[in-house]
């Protein structure tokens, strides 16, 4: 079977959250040198929780896809509980069945959002 | 005579895998049955330890371990054998001669020259010899035809080079590579080193030859140069062999690069006395079988000749540019020289901004195999301002149905991202 499923397709053709936000508390700068996909991931929280969650960069369609699908996750989720995310998880949420050498690709993001959590 | 149907014949891994359009050759080749077979006749019938044994097996492992230097030596045309030394590959070779020659040779304030189109083998290590000793290296750029900046050629194809502004008397190595990995750039090194040496005559030239010894004929005598290297696997060979030749003075007062067996001649509690040159280099036991496997990759290519394997590799990779051009028109970007007689089998692509990743993922859902990244060359994806690209790259047993199939695989591509 294809990765390249509706779900990937769309969220990489119409990435959620693909934006810059106004007055970011945390971000993030995450990059993997061996594809040359890069991502600026930043977040404003609010009681503990993240208030809105955005990233901007390039990537192939599944850095891009994750990124989208994970942001869209992490909405109005606890940072707490978020920083337990573990990368089946991630996974989980594209659906799709990965090689190890794109695996690299969908945790990009994943990699990004540990360490906006964690600051 | 050349029949690449036929040839396929000759790769067992056809066989096993009868779908696949295999086209990243020049990361590494298939291997001919005659390849595979004199691997594992060494396995089988004498698999003793070389320059040793007193028996039987260990004098025939010997003779024949010896017998591939020979050939090796005659494949370049170097004046004698022992100026063959055998690596694990261009990548060890590369650095064998940066640290052994660079402790001899280098000292603050000494140039080294390089180019923009290098493979991080020979690339990163003269920028470690350079933070170790303080020299500077310098680089030489590329124009838009993706050729070096410093060539200049006339409408009958005839080269000028002009490194009067890069070359000087305190250059004291020159590393270029012959074929580009990630272009395909036949670059005129020999009229480089020429140029190079009538600047300063003891300047010491490296020519990276990994891309080029699968698919020229080469003479280190005529191209001047003082050390070239490749790796047997991009041409048939078995991985893990290598080969540095150098010219044999230099080898001789260059220092060891590795202690233990083999290398030396007498070792007392104090000191030691280093074996001749090849041996001095070769230190433990080396990959006998490879090393053994290696001269039938280079009868395999002889036997077809490299004229032939060149013409039918540019007519491939003719075929692939003017096929994608007129598939994709303004929407796909290849790279490399426009003059084909200055390109090599290798097409490197950026198509519709499709990330190379996707690209290669797709395709290889029909069984392509094409190369998507940086190639190891990110100093040139950033001059190019590319962070990926994707690269197919022909040899003697792809033909032109594969060439189809990788169009037609990247016509379902362009139709993926479209829904």
């Amino acid at each position: 079977m294809s990765i390249y499923a509706d779900i990937i397709l769309d969220h990489y053709q119409n990435p959620r959250n693909n934006k810059k936000l106004d007055t970011p508390s945390r971000t993030v700068d995450v990059n993997n040198p061996l594809c040359g996909d890069k991502l600026h991931m930043e977040l404003t929280e609010k009681n503990g929780s993240v208030e809105d969650i955005g990233f901007t960069g390039e990537g192939c369609a599944i850095s891009i896809a994750s990124a989208s699908l994970l942001t869209q996750y992490a909405k109005g989720k606890d940072l707490q509980k978020l920083s337990s995310l573990e990368a089946d998880d991630v996974v989980g949420l594209l659906g799709i069945e990965l090689t190890p050498n794109r695996m690299k690709c969908a945790l990009l993001s994943w990699e990004g959002l540990l360490k906006l959590v964690n600051k | 005579m050349f029949n690449p149907k036929q040839i396929r014949d000759d790769f067992p891994i056809y066989y096993h895998n009868p779908h696949l359009i295999y086209l990243d050759s020049a990361a590494t080749s298939l291997k001919p049955i005659s390849v595979i077979d004199k691997l594992n006749e060494y396995y089988k019938k004498y698999s003793a330890n070389i320059h040793r044994g007193i028996y039987k097996i260990a004098e025939k492992a010997s003779e024949e371990y010896e017998e591939s230097r020979k050939i090796v030596s005659l494949f370049i045309n170097s004046k004698r054998s022992e100026e063959i030394i055998f690596t694990k590959g261009a990548t060890e070779s590369l650095n064998l001669i940066a640290s052994s020659l660079g402790q001899a040779l280098i000292k603050e304030g000494d140039e080294i020259v390089t180019t923009i189109l290098e493979h991080h083998a020979n690339f990163v290590p003269w920028q470690q010899l350079m933070a170790q000793t303080g020299a500077v290296l310098k680089v030489i750029d590329i124009n838009d035809n993706h050729e070096w900046g410093v060539a200049t050629y006339s409408k009958h194809g005839k080269v000028r080079i002009d490194i009067s502004d890069v070359v000087t008397t305190k250059t004291k190595i020159l590393a270029v590579n012959y074929v580009s990995n990630t272009l395909g750039t036949i670059n005129p090194v020999k009229e480089i080193i020429q140029e190079a040496k009538k600047i300063n005559p003891a300047i010491i030239t490296v020519v990276d030859a990994a891309q080029a010894a699968p698919h020229i004929p080469i003479d280190v005598q005529s191209l001047g140069c003082d050390f070239l290297v490749f790796s047997g696997h991009k041409m048939l060979g078995p991985t893990g062999v290598g080969v540095l030749w150098g010219k044999y003075e230099h080898l001789q007062s260059m220092p060891p690069y590795q202690f233990g067996g083999d290398m030396i001649r007498e070792v007392a509690l104090e000191e030691t006395t280093f074996n001749d040159v090849p041996h001095k280099f070769e230190a433990g036991t080396p990959p006998i079988a490879e090393i053994i496997a290696l001269k039938e990759a280079i009868a395999y290519l002889k036997y077809f000749g490299f004229e032939a394997i060149q013409n039918h590799e540019k007519q491939l990779a003719r075929y692939a540019i003017e096929k994608m051009q007129q598939e994709f028109g303004e929407r796909i970007t290849i790279l490399g020289p426009r003059e084909f007689e200055r390109r090599s089998g290798v097409v490197s692509f950026v198509l519709n901004k499709i990330h190379p990743h996707d690209i290669a993922q797709i395709l290889d859902e029909y069984d392509i195999c094409v190369r998507a990244g940086h190639h190891c060359t990110m100093p040139l994806h950033h001059t190019l301002q590319y962070p990926a690209t994707t690269r197919a790259s022909f040899y003697l047993y792809n033909n032109e149905e594969d060439v189809d199939h990788l169009v037609k695989g990247l016509r379902k591509v362009v139709k993926t991202f479209q829904k």
